[in-house]
């Protein structure tokens, strides 16, 4: 037990909610005390993982079942952070629908924590329960605004379809455990003997399940409802934080114990990729709640991280990982201005409601544009490297027909957003939105898309912190 | 160390742009916003007049080269120019402070937002005749499109959405397949530098998919017959300035990329696909020369002028001779000039009037005499009258083109005629006749602005149509060799 200091994290995280939900109780309207205290943990708990573990190749703790790597640590810390952040800009919405409660940061905490066990699972029942663990608090999460018919809506279905694939999932586990006798990813690797068509159904059984979680076409159908119904600051996390661990476990999935596998599942991978990529950007183009559109569109970019991960390289892995980054960061961008687009404490969420801004808003206009066109790949914004990077690694392993179809489709993609920019700029302008943010709201926008601007000046930063992701 | 003069150049306006960006300016402080976009242009122009100086004729080697690493271990920031790119700067240098001067009468609102997008348009365009590395060049080629978009999209005409969105679809359909070929190329090469690229070669069977590939990207930016549609609306709702940038530049890129790439990179291909070029060359000179002269609105028939126009641009281009592509690369600068000078002659009276339609003029010579005479001159060089630099263009591209092919020049030729009768009406029905609408009469003639910029078009127009040996020896050089450079290529990949 001299490796405790490598689940530290975790360990501090967990005691730390346990701590919070007995300050909360105890102590009344301490929903702001909370709140301030859970940023902090959030804060802590991302410097210990720089700081414990960053510097790891690849430790391999309690009988193989936990794993500390370089992947890991990069991706902990990029959820600790997106999750702070999170947290921290959606404390005015909360206040406005009167729903800022101590349960919602907790509740937060406690998904973090599942997608830090998940992150670092290397055995399928430690993923499984790290799975669990965030699915059950987000459902919590989903329904958080309970008097609004939408949002319990929004949870039941998600609950009931979560569970549904969950199930799969551990179907897909037990037959996978059948025919190898163990849920170690590091014995299953050495087990394997691709002949069994029984475990190829146990895979495509698991990929069902975190395609299910990371929202791919055609196991996407929650997606739109869940993140209309939620409340906006729920939504917001929905799209950025659960997708970072679900990719992570995709990555270790696919590539410790079914590498060998890869002809099994490198079609489905494809299959996935593609029809994300299509769909997302076509559906998305009759949307006309901003929740929803953005619901689309984040399908058809997990598309784009798909494709990365259906080349079977360590290029492929890491462009995927740089991919999810860079499109947190504008996911992140677009939900500050939607919680921006508030009047006489209501939130609005139309594309109508955007019409004229520019107008008004001239300076959140402008964010918008660069985000918007970032979303749709044109250089030189962010948005653009981080396809650029995955149809590289596409094209290496020349795999033409999916480099085209992801591009014709961010061609497609580029009019819905093309629209947005329109109602923004050539429309007629309506009354203004308030302008009193907090000051985080301002920050992670301007941030976000000042990093989205000048991205081009320094891309190989990025490149060389997800470098030494190595996992072939 | 040298001083790096291309990267000031495509620094410069953006730099303004951000200090435009942070002038606080009310209603009344138009003017120091116009300045300080002008000023900066100004000063591009003439750091661009120095860079033509220093600019060594006798050798085609790449000059004022910059390399640097940008992502490490796949991509350098290099730029560099030769004969064939350094006019293309100078043009864009030129044309973007007369578009500035000329916002004075037609852009009413948003100035400021108006100046950032024009400033910089004009740091991508440069960037794109500079950059000396694929994905250099694909990032500022497609960068270019947001400004565009919005100065359609923001300052056009009534169906200005409807244009804006086809210019950039169209164009971003266009572009994606070359990204395709670019990450193909580095894969295929190990680089995407347009300079090593040269030396190694691309092998030949991989060529053809990868010439199509960039031929449909220059294809819809120059544009080909038959993906124009884009152009004669884009053009129709920009405003004034964005068909003059649109004009005398972006489609530029394309007429650029066909000889630094296409040709340049996949000789074998360019041999293959010469008849296509042909082909579709001729039918834009001759089907939209006759589009030409069915339309009513005058910025459309000037747009489908264009399309005419770069149809002799593309057609020598691909005869590969020297004739040829020195034809098409001054015919590309008189027709930048000439484009520029026509959108903005109609934007005059536009203004005045705020109509395009031929029929509302009319007997306008003797109220507007100085506005007839120079329209008359950018007239006469649209249709290549000998003594304008429209002229030494097209009978370059024709001379070329009779030797390579007696039936393509003879087809052209008539394209040629044609031309001359749809700039001749036009002429005709706006400026001649009688003088049927009485609301016309109100019309002032020129003012100062105007005749300045007018007269700034007018000068290179006359003095490059008598001695356009200044231009010819800047690019002499560069063609010959490249040439040279393209048929050994071309003999060492057949054998």
């Amino acid at each position: 037990m001299n490796n405790l200091e490598l689940i530290l994290p975790e360990i501090f995280l967990s005691l730390s909610i346990m701590f919070l939900l007995i300050l909360g109780v105890f102590k009344k309207d301490s929903s702001k005390l909370i709140q301030n205290l859970s940023l902090i943990v959030l804060l802590i708990t991302a410097v210990i993982t720089f700081n414990e573990t960053l510097g790891i190749e690849e430790i391999l703790l309690f009988n193989d079942s936990i794993i500390i790597d370089y992947l890991s640590s990069f991706m902990k810390i990029v959820t600790l952070l997106a999750a702070f952040l999170v947290l921290v800009i959606s404390s005015n919405y909360l206040r406005t629908y009167k729903i800022f409660k101590i349960e919602y940061p907790i509740l937060i905490l406690s998904s973090v924590l599942g997608m830090l066990v998940m992150i670092s699972s290397n055995d399928l029942i430690v993923f499984y329960m790290g799975l669990e663990l965030q699915s059950l608090a987000l459902y919590v999460l989903a329904t958080f605004n309970r008097d609004q018919l939408k949002s319990s809506e929004a949870g039941l279905k998600y609950f009931v379809l979560s569970a549904l694939s969950s199930g799969l999932l551990l179907y897909g586990c037990s037959l996978i455990y059948g025919f190898t006798g163990s849920t170690n990813f590091n014995f299953i690797a050495n087990q394997l003997n691709s002949n069994e068509y029984a475990l190829t159904f146990g895979i495509v059984f698991i990929l069902v399940g975190l395609a299910f979680k990371i929202s791919a076409v055609p196991f996407h159908m929650w997606a739109p409802d869940v993140y209309e119904g939620s409340p906006t600051s729920v939504t917001l996390f929905f799209t950025m934080v659960p997708k970072i661990a679900a990719l992570t476990v995709f990555i270790r999935f696919l590539y410790v114990p079914f590498l060998n596998l890869i002809d099994q599942w490198q079609m489905i991978l494809i299959f996935l990729s593609i029809a994300s990529m299509l769909f997302g950007s076509i559906a998305a183009i009759g949307q006309t709640n901003l929740k929803r559109l953005i619901a689309y569109s984040s399908i058809g970019h997990v598309g784009y991280a798909l494709a990365g991960l259906a080349t079977g390289t360590n290029d492929g892995i890491q462009s995927s990982v740089i991919y999810i980054t860079i499109y947190i960061l504008m996911n992140l961008g677009f939900f500050s201005c939607l919680l921006m687009m508030k009047r006489n404490n209501e939130y609005y969420e139309y594309l109508e409601d955007l019409s004229g801004l520019s107008k008004n808003h001239p300076l959140l206009s402008l964010s918008l544009l660069i985000i918007l066109f970032s979303l749709a790949g044109i250089p030189p914004l962010a948005g653009f490297f981080a396809k650029f990077y995955i149809f590289k690694s596409v094209l290496e392993q020349s795999m033409y027909f999916l480099a085209i179809v992801g591009l014709l489709s961010t061609v497609v993609a580029a009019f819905y957003y093309l629209r947005i920019i329109k109602i923004i700029y050539f429309d007629k302008e309506k009354e203004k939105y308030d302008t009193d943010h907090s000051f985080w709201l301002k920050f992670s926008l301007i941030a976000s898309t000042l990093l989205i601007l000048v991205y081009f000046i320094f891309p190989s930063q990025l490149i060389e912190a997800v470098s030494r992701i190595n996992i072939i | 160390m040298n001083f790096p003069i291309l990267s000031s150049l495509i620094l410069l306006p953006s730099i303004g742009a951000l200090f435009l960006f942070f002038t606080r300016g009310s209603k009344d402080n138009n003017i120091t916003l116009k300045y300080v976009a002008l000023f900066t242009s100004l000063l591009n122009f003439f750091l661009s007049i120095y860079l033509w100086i220093l600019f060594d004729q006798s050798t085609s080697q790449f000059q004022f080269l910059e390399d640097v690493v940008w992502i490490k271990g796949f991509i350098n920031y290099k730029v560099g120019i030769d004969g064939i790119s350094i006019l293309f700067v100078i043009l864009t240098t030129f044309i973007t402070p007369l578009c500035i001067i000329s916002v004075n009468n037609s852009i009413k609102k948003r100035l400021r937002e108006f100046l950032i997008a024009v400033l910089i348009m004009e740091s991508f365009m440069i960037g794109v005749f500079c950059s000396l590395d694929l994905v250099v060049f694909y990032l500022f080629f497609e960068a270019g499109l947001i400004p565009m978009f919005l100065i359609i999209g923001i300052w056009g005409g009534t169906r200005r959405v409807y244009s804006a969105f086809k210019f950039f679809l169209y164009t971003l359909l266009g572009s994606v397949l070359m990204l395709v070929a670019i990450i193909s190329i580095y894969w295929i090469s190990g680089t995407t530098d347009v300079i090593k690229l040269y030396e190694l070669g691309i092998d030949a069977k991989y060529q053809n998919l990868l010439w199509l590939a960039f031929f449909s990207s220059f294809a819809v930016k120059t544009p080909m017959w038959p993906v124009h549609t884009w152009l004669p609306d884009a053009h129709v709702e920009a405003p004034t300035a964005g068909s003059v940038l649109l004009a005398a530049i972006l489609l530029k890129m394309a007429g650029y990329g066909f000889i630094r790439f296409s040709l340049g990179l996949f000789p074998v291909a360019s041999e293959i696909f010469t008849p296509l070029i042909y082909i579709l060359s001729l039918i834009a000179i001759i089907f939209t020369s006759f589009i030409a002269l069915m339309q009513e609105d005058m910025k459309k028939l000037i747009a489908y002028s264009s399309v005419a126009h770069m149809g002799f641009v593309t057609l020598g281009i691909f005869t590969i001779q020297q004739q040829g592509i020195e034809g098409s690369i001054i015919q590309m600068i008189s027709h930048g000039l000439v484009s520029a000078a026509l959108f903005l002659c109609v934007g005059v009276v536009y203004d005045r009037m705020h109509s395009r339609l031929i029929d509302t003029y009319g007997g306008i010579v003797s109220l507007v005499p100085k506005y007839s005479v120079l329209f008359m001159i950018f007239t006469l060089s649209a249709l290549g009258l000998p003594g304008t630099s429209g002229f030494i263009g097209e009978f370059l591209i024709l001379m070329a083109a009779f030797k390579d092919n007696f039936l393509v020049a003879v087809i052209a030729s008539l394209g040629v005629i044609i031309g001359a009768a749809y700039m001749l009406w036009l002429y005709k029905r706006v400026i001649f006749g009688k003088l049927v609408n009485s609301d016309l009469k109100k019309m002032l003639d020129l003012n100062k602005s105007e005749l300045f910029i007018l007269i700034c078009l007018a000068t290179p127009i006359l003095v490059f149509g008598f001695y356009p040996q200044p231009l010819i020896n800047t690019i002499e050089v560069s063609v010959s060799d490249f040439i040279k450079f393209y048929n050994m290529n071309l003999i060492s990949n057949l054998r």
